[in-house]
Formats: structure tokens, C-alpha cells, sequence
């Protein structure tokens, strides 16, 4: 083994390099922005291009037809991907993310829309089949409902869990399931100590 | 040669479904209200079944709960979670950096591909460049991993279907892949060898000499489990023409990977969207078009070949020069988001990150392929026997904890 030779190398201190600040971009006039503007007129709230990202940000209501529009219409056959982002104190709180990809251009766009608390999102699983999984993920880890999801019940916690993890004010201990191995140290119906000084959130 | 069991398998399959029609059609308009006939032994008799957490064709911790009737499968759920660890919200705890260990637990028989995909997304945030050597021996380490990961899914799922022998051969080979990043990073499983801009050692004297050695002797050692698994009549009769899936639909149920190759669609990242060095290297995007098991198995093969082509020329590429790029010691990216993937040896992994301008990351998610591709597998099963459906499940190559993160 020669890691004496290569350690100090890799440790050696380097000049402060700071990141090239980078920004955002316009895109509303980017070809897809405007195809789905030019099918529903109020859909698009605004579009950015970062790295070489486009992001369209729609309304909640119309998520399902943009996508229906992007899939037959620009091509976007394939749902990568959807998530969402608990903004805590933006209004409103949620973010929906919805990654599509095309294979004839061979490039992704990103959609999102917003949902406060409790609203409900048009589920996008009957465009894309991908997408039921996804939509339960979300389901699970933000208490997000899908409207016309075909079965939206959480997966990866189980039926009945109580919170939803991945929101900001879910504690990063987890909470008292009743399911408590010790009780002495846990007691049952308290959970982790609400006066523990380890309680944390996540920022 | 697939064709004539394809549509054996087919024809089965329509005939099984076309006599149950009749057979329910036929009981339901006389429902007999008198006594109901005592059930025969052929009568169609649904009966629910656990498969799993604990069944090790699982690979892990999977459980299915099935429909069956006799051997036939008429639904397949499939449960998952067991595995849940919080991975995500752990990333939005920790800086940057911290988070890169925590990926080695996604796809734990990956964990180099794990660990790029993860520093190609705070990369594309932070618009840092990476040094060519970086990005070459960053290719090595992933294709390595690649043969690595598929040589354990051969030999798994091997045994799964009964061909003890090859499991033997693969992990022979396995083990010396891990001696190698062992050698390179001290871990031989959760290996967190990349870091944000390159890499974190440089490799140590000797290494390329024994990779090219490995990578010489490796297409002599898969004609070996070519020649034990190819033109072995009980692995094709157990493969071909099980879990038939086309092209489009395997867009349509996003499946990636050799999944999606397997079907007929010439897809991978790293033609597709090339990252590193990919797009001055030579290689073939092995596909095949019969969709089913034993194309994806030929595929997994191809792919190993074609991926010792690409070692092969990365070493020959190899110059000495800077590992790690200049990236800040405290990295704090703007606020913004992106997403980046690469083609980890179960399809697209993909990183979709936000920052809020701190030195942690605001929301960090993982695309999963496995998790995606496990979507599909009712499809999959749909008509076939639960024996099959051992089978599939090593098909779609599905690593649990990636699944359930």
C-alpha cells in the first residue's frame, strides 16, 4: 500500500477558488414554453433556464394536461422523475417536480407547480404509468394527495405511520410510532422526549 | 433462436386466460343458487400468498404479495419499504460533502456509481470542472463497478434459476475487482471514493498495471460463463420468453438500463447524455430485441465486454495531473437546482438537487433505477408461474436498498 505517498497530496492545501456565480435565465421563449403556452394559454406561470435546465412552472390545476400536451404533443415520452420540495414558509408550501425526457430530442424539461397544505395535485399517473410510484413517494414523504391517482397509498413507510418524513417540521428523530421496543427509555405514547436537548429539525 | 418458446409461452398464456373467461362466464349467468359444487382439483381456486420479506430470491428485503392460482400468478403487489432509512432527509442534515458516504448505502453493490452521480449534481450546482485524469480514472472506477455489480447479479440470479456453477466464477472475479478499490480507497464495498471535483487519492503505483491485467484475461473468463449459462438448454428454458416486454412499453413504465436495451431501444446516458470522457471513447451500446429474460441476461453480458473495452482505453489515456478541480473549501452553491444522471448498471441514477445558498443542501432526491424498474414487475409477471417470477426478480436486478433508500 503507498497511501503515505498519496495522502499529503490529496491534503495539500489549494488556492481559495470561488464557483463562478451563476445565474438564471429567462425562458419563456424557449420552443417548449412556448407550445404549451400556445395550447393553454394560462398555464405557464413563469420558465427559467439554469445549466442548461429548462424549468416551467404551471399552474397546479392544469399539471396533468401539461403533461398529457409535453407527452403527445413535444414528445416527452418518458417521466423521469417525481418529487417535491416543502418550502416550509413560501406560499404556497409545496413544489411539485416532475422530470420529463425526450428521446427525439434527446433532452429533459422540468416542470413544476405549487400546492399549499392539504391541496390536492391532478396525478399525472395516467399519462405516465412510471409515474404511480413516483406519486405515491411523494404521497408518502410529503402528505401530498394526487386527484385520479389509481391507488395512493404510502409505500415506503407503512399504512397508518403518522407524519410524513420528508416535510421540514418532521423531526430528524422520528416520532413515537406505538411500535416502541423499549419502553423505559421510550415511553410509550411520548416518543423521542419533547425536552430532549438532541431534538433538531432540519434547516 | 427466441422466437418459436416466445410464442409458445404466448400461446399458453392466452389459452390459461381464455379458459378461465369461460370458466367464470360460464358459472356466473346460471349462478346456481342451491348448493355451491364441491371444489375439483383443476377448478380455478385464487388463493393469496406471501413471497418474501425473508425469501432469498428476493435479493433483500422485498415482499410480494401474490394472487395465485395453483402455480399460476394472477396479481403480484409488491411491498417495499423494509429497508427505508431516510437517506434523503439524512442529506439535508449534512453538508455536501457529508452526504457522499450516505449513497454508498443506496446501491450497495455499486456504491462508485452511487458517489458520481451524486458529485456530478453538486458539480453542475457548483459549475466546477474536473480534471481529465479525475475523469478518467472516475470512468475506470465506474466501469469496474459496473462489471462488478452485473457479475453479481449473474451469479445471483444464477442460483436463482438453479446455475450454481457460474455464481463460483463471477464472484472469483468480483473479489478482484474489490481487491482493486480496496487498493484504491481502503473500502471494498462502500467504497465513497469520489468526491465533490474529483477525486480524493491518487492511484497508488502499480494499480493500472494489475486493472489491465484483470481487464486482458476478462473476455476469456465471460466465454466461460458464456459457455455455462448461453447455450444451456435449462437456462433457456427457464429464461427465454419469460417477462416479454416491447420497447414502448418499457418507455412507458420508465424502465432504463439493460431493461430497456433488451427491448429493442438503443438508449444509455452515456451515449445519450455524455459525461466525463464519454463521448471520445469507443464503445458499442449493446441491444437486443426479444424483450425478454434471456436477451436482458445477453445484454448484462454484452455490456461487460464492452465495458472492459472502455477500462481498456481509459488506462491507455492515463497521464499524470491534478485529481480534483478547484472547488472551494466550504462549498456553499448558488441557490438553484439541477438535476444530473448517469447510467448506473441498473439504468438511470439520477440526482435532483436544490440549495438555498447554505453549505447544506435544501432538498437532495434520488432517482432510484431500481425503484422505477420494480414498478413494472406485475406487468411483468402478469400470467406467468411463481417460478417465473423468481426469475424476474432477477431480471430487473433490483438492489433493496436503492429501492427503499
Amino acid at each position: 500500500m503507498a497511501e503515505e505517498e498519496q495522502t499529503p497530496g490529496a491534503e495539500k492545501p489549494r488556492e481559495a477558488a470561488r464557483p463562478v456565480k451563476r445565474e438564471a435565465a429567462d425562458a419563456s421563449g424557449h420552443p417548449w414554453v412556448r407550445s404549451i403556452r400556445a395550447a393553454m394559454p394560462d398555464a405557464v406561470v413563469s420558465a427559467k433556464e439554469f445549466a442548461g435546465e429548462v424549468t416551467v412552472v404551471v399552474a397546479r390545476e392544469a399539471i396533468a394536461r401539461v403533461a398529457r400536451h409535453l407527452k403527445d404533443a413535444e414528445d416527452f415520452k418518458y417521466c423521469v422523475d417525481v418529487t417535491a420540495v416543502d418550502w416550509k414558509t413560501r406560499e404556497p408550501r409545496f413544489e411539485l417536480v416532475y422530470h420529463l425526457y425526450s428521446f427525439s430530442k434527446n433532452d429533459r424539461i422540468r416542470v413544476k407547480c405549487g400546492a399549499a397544505d392539504g391541496e390536492e395535485v391532478p396525478s399525472i399517473a395516467g399519462v405516465y404509468l412510471a409515474a404511480n410510484w413516483c406519486e405515491r413517494e411523494t404521497y408518502d414523504m410529503f402528505g401530498i394527495r394526487f386527484s385520479g391517482h389509481p391507488d395512493l397509498r404510502r409505500i415506503l413507510t407503512w399504512d397508518g405511520f403518522n407524519g410524513y418524513p420528508l416535510r421540514k417540521d418532521f423531526p430528524l428523530e422520528g416520532i413515537d410510532t406505538g411500535a416502541a421496543i423499549y419502553p423505559e427509555e421510550w415511553p410509550e405514547g411520548g416518543g423521542p422526549p419533547k425536552n430532549d436537548p438532541n431534538r433538531r429539525f432540519v434547516p | 433462436m427466441s422466437d418459436e418458446p416466445i410464442s409458445q409461452a404466448e400461446k399458453d398464456e392466452a389459452a390459461y386466460f381464455a379458459e378461465r373467461a369461460k370458466a367464470q362466464g360460464a358459472a356466473s349467468p346460471g349462478a346456481a343458487p342451491e348448493a355451491p359444487a364441491a371444489h375439483t382439483l383443476f377448478d380455478v381456486q385464487e388463493m393469496e400468498l406471501n413471497f418474501g420479506p425473508q425469501h432469498p430470491s428476493t435479493h433483500g428485503v422485498l415482499r410480494l404479495v401474490l394472487k395465485v392460482d395453483g402455480e399460476k400468478i394472477l396479481e403480484v403487489k409488491p411491498d417495499v419499504g423494509y429497508l427505508h432509512r431516510g437517506t434523503e432527509k439524512l442529506f439535508e442534515t449534512e453538508t455536501y460533502p457529508m452526504g457522499i458516504p450516505h449513497t454508498d448505502r443506496l446501491d450497495y453493490i455499486a456504491a462508485a456509481t452511487n458517489n458520481h452521480a451524486f458529485c456530478l449534481a453538486v458539480e453542475k450546482l457548483l459549475g466546477v470542472e474536473i480534471p481529465r485524469r479525475a475523469q478518467l480514472i472516475r470512468v475506470i472506477l465506474d466501469e469496474l463497478q459496473r462489471i462488478s455489480s452485473h457479475l453479481v447479479w449473474l451469479g445471483t440470479s444464477g442460483i436463482d434459476l438453479g446455475a450454481v456453477t457460474p455464481f463460483w466464477y463471477a464472484f472469483r472475479e468480483r473479489e478482484q475487482i474489490l481487491d482493486f478499490f480496496e487498493e484504491y480507497c481502503g473500502a471494498r464495498l462502500t467504497l465513497h471514493c469520489m468526491r465533490i471535483g474529483g477525486l480524493p487519492f491518487d492511484l497508488t503505483p502499480g494499480w493500472t498495471d494489475r486493472v489491465s491485467e484483470f481487464i486482458s484475461d476478462l473476455p476469456a473468463r465471460i466465454d466461460d460463463y458464456e459457455q455455462l449459462l448461453t447455450d444451456n438448454r435449462i437456462w433457456k428454458r427457464r429464461t427465454v420468453g419469460v417477462g416479454v416486454i416491447s420497447g414502448e412499453e418499457c418507455i412507458e413504465w420508465g424502465l432504463t438500463g439493460p431493461v430497456l436495451r433488451a427491448s429493442g431501444v438503443e438508449w444509455d446516458l452515456r451515449r445519450a447524455k455524455p459525461y466525463e470522457c464519454y463521448e471520445e471513447l469507443d464503445f458499442v451500446v449493446p441491444t437486443r430485441q426479444g424483450g425478454d429474460t434471456y436477451d436482458r441476461y445477453i445484454v448484462r453480458v454484452q455490456e461487460m465486454r464492452q465495458s472492459a473495452r472502455i477500462v481498456r482505453q481509459c488506462l491507455d489515456r492515463l497521464e499524470p495531473g491534478e485529481i480534483r478541480g478547484k472547488v472551494p473549501r466550504v462549498i456553499k452553491p448558488v441557490a438553484e437546482e439541477v438535476y444530473a444522471s448517469i447510467e448506473a448498471p441498473k439504468g438511470e441514477l439520477g440526482f435532483y438537487c436544490v440549495s438555498n445558498g447554505t453549505n447544506k443542501p435544501y432538498r437532495m432526491h434520488v432517482r432510484p433505477p431500481s425503484f422505477i424498474n420494480l414498478q413494472a414487475l406485475p406487468r411483468l409477471a402478469k400470467g406467468h408461474l411463481v417460478s417465473d417470477l423468481v426469475a424476474l426478480i432477477g431480471t430487473i436486478d433490483i438492489v433493496l436498498g436503492e429501492v427503499d433508500r
